[in-house]
């Protein structure tokens, strides 16, 4: 039973993490209509940008945290403008093969830079907390209490901003959000400094529970698109219950098989919900 | 002396580039011809490459077999598997979105490699598998990697000819206009996932055949070689920079993307050790930026897809 329980505790943390990132990649979706196949890699530049404050000028990661949040925004940006921008007049499926080469890109880019050894924030071992003979590391309460935070900040930023109730209504129906004078590209641009920024958030905390490495964000492409598809793509809120039901699956399957096909249980959930309801859980758009 | 020690180069360099234009023409079929995102291509390319060589070598205690059957056995095998593998994913994945495809491929490949990796009584694991053979090998090792050599070439001519004919024909047709309008092609009666499902199944056929050539011309397969980067995204940036439905193109872009690559590999080599492991980092950089700016630039690359015309081969014959 108590290993049940710890398991289920890893299995939320690791959710949380999937949770930031699906929710960002599902707003994407929703706005631009676009899968944008850089996610993992926008999570691993955001964990390395933190990493420039914490191990380059000595700040604490608390301090890193929100630099490394406007970091991953602006370069979600700055890709948008060189490439996409460009690129979203011909057909959408082409954007699909430019972000999947902007993420190599990125994944050699982390490479080239910090190079391919496994880093951390901070050296030394944590020690867990026991807690009713459970052993719960401090970064994962660091980390569930920083996902639902942000979450909070963005249904807040989605309900009652300006911008937000213009994001929402592009998502809705784009022809009658740019009739009502909505300006698109800048809701665009706003898009992606959320997804970016949301993007640096998982991949940070991804960093906080394992280590730096430039593979990271790209072993978590698929968990995190199975959240977002099972919560209904295009559909933020769904994708929190998404990374939840995929994070648990993946950690609780540990009980069952070999821990080497935790990330397979991701795409058996995700084939799985294909199947029986392609819209996803709560019935989210199926075009 | 200066000679041998080019053809030494050469021959390697255009066997492999053989192998990439394989694998190039394998995903025209999916992509170029019916508009099918398979970012999986290393999945199909790893059970090629393993159905052949258990195929193919001699028995050891390490792994699946090996059955130590002919060449042309394990080619068709490795086709076999891979084939059987798109039919799985096919069914079940082919009538969704594009975006959907690519994501169920990502995870075909990720479990594939998991599988190689974990399921050592099959595979032998991450030690991978040695001394596959190579065919004819009676003769002395120069003379047999030039034979190796020839034999990918009349496989990648085999291959282009045959799907060549197969875009003319009416099923290439009922491809095209699937892939330009699905709904009208449904509505004159055409069973689109059925197309779609055929296509899957022979794109990744011919991947598997590219895998086993390469099992055969490497001589030594690990889950290592199977790296996402490696197979998958090059032979994107090979068939979109040389023109996707334009098999000539395909192939071209096989050879030039693969030359252009071997080139940054030896500069890299030559770079002091210090600088080494970043040179290497950058070289995959470089060939995105490639892709990148060919899809800015010159979406359509360098060899335009020609429809055939209306009226059909004869009609296009006496129009030239």
């Amino acid at each position: 039973m108590i290993e049940i329980l710890q398991v289920l505790i890893f299995g939320i943390v690791l959710g949380s993490i999937i949770t930031l990132g699906a929710v960002g990649l599902s707003l994407l979706f929703g706005i631009l209509r676009f899968a944008n196949f850089a996610h993992g890699d926008m999570m691993t530049v955001g964990a390395y940008l933190a990493l420039v404050f914490v191990a380059g000028l000595g700040w604490p990661i608390y301090a890193a945290f929100p630099m490394a949040l406007a970091g991953g925004a602006v370069v979600a940006i700055a890709i948008d403008r060189v490439l996409y921008k460009r690129l979203r007049r011909t057909a959408p499926v082409i954007l699909l093969i430019s972000s999947f080469g902007v993420g190599l890109m990125l994944r050699s880019l982390v490479q080239f830079i910090w190079g391919p050894q496994s880093l951390v924030y901070e050296p030394g071992i944590q020690f867990p907390l026991e807690i009713f003979g459970l052993r719960i590391k401090p970064d994962h309460l660091v980390i569930l209490a920083g996902v639902i935070i942000l979450v909070i900040l963005l249904h807040l930023f989605l309900q009652y901003t300006k911008m937000g109730k213009a994001m929402r209504a592009m998502s809705d129906n784009m022809d009658l959000a740019e009739i009502t004078g909505i300006e698109t590209e800048r809701v665009i641009m706003w898009t992606w400094a959320l997804g970016g920024a949301l993007a640096a958030g998982a991949g940070i905390f991804l960093a906080m529970d394992t280590r730096l490495q430039p593979f990271m964000g790209w072993n978590m492409l698929l968990p995190v698109f199975a959240a977002a598809i099972m919560g209904g793509i295009g559909k933020p809120y769904g994708a929190i219950a998404g990374g939840m039901t995929v994070g648990i699956a993946e950690e609780m399957s540990t009980l069952f098989f070999s821990p080497a096909y935790k990330s397979a249980v991701a795409f058996a959930l995700m084939v799985i919900i294909l199947i029986v309801r392609p819209t996803g859980l709560f019935g989210g758009r199926s075009r | 002396m200066e000679l041998t020690g080019l053809i030494g180069y050469l021959i390697p360099l255009l066997t492999f580039a053989g192998i990439y234009a394989v694998l190039s023409l394998g995903l025209n079929v999916q992509w170029g011809f019916a508009g099918l995102f398979n970012i999986g291509i290393a999945a199909f390319f790893a059970v090629g490459a393993y159905t052949t060589t258990i195929l193919t070598t001699p028995p050891s205690p390490n792994y699946l077999g090996g059955f130590d059957l002919p060449f042309p056995v394990g080619l068709i095998g490795a086709m076999v598997a891979s084939g059987l593998l798109a039919l799985l994913i096919g069914l079940v994945t082919l009538n969704l979105r594009a975006d959907y495809l690519a994501i169920a491929t990502i995870g075909i490949g990720e479990i594939v490699r998991l599988i190689l990796k974990n399921e050592a009584w099959l595979t032998h694991g991450v030690r991978g598998i040695k001394g596959i053979p190579k065919p004819f090998d009676t003769l002395s090792p120069e003379v047999q990697t030039l034979v190796y050599l020839l034999i990918v070439l009349a496989i990648v001519l085999i291959v282009y000819l045959a799907i060549e004919r197969l875009l003319r024909a009416p099923w290439g047709r009922v491809l095209r206009a699937i892939r330009e309008n699905e709904l009208a092609a449904s509505a004159v009666g055409k069973n689109v996932l059925r197309f779609r499902l055929e296509a899957f199944i022979l794109g990744s056929m011919i991947m598997g055949l590219g895998g086993a050539l390469y099992a055969h011309s490497f001589g030594f397969i690990s889950p290592e070689a199977f790296d996402p980067m490696f197979a998958t995204f090059l032979v994107w940036v090979m068939l979109i920079a040389g023109g996707s439905g334009n098999n000539r193109g395909a192939i071209l872009g096989a050879l030039v993307i693969w030359f252009i690559w071997s080139i940054t590999g030896f500069l890299a080599n030559r770079m002091p050790p210090e600088l080494m492991t970043q040179a290497a980092a950058l070289r995959p950089f470089l060939i995105g930026l490639m892709l990148q700016i060919i899809l800015l630039t010159r979406p359509e690359g360098m060899l335009k897809e020609k429809p055939p015309s209306v009226t059909g081969d004869e009609g296009e014959r006496r129009g030239r």
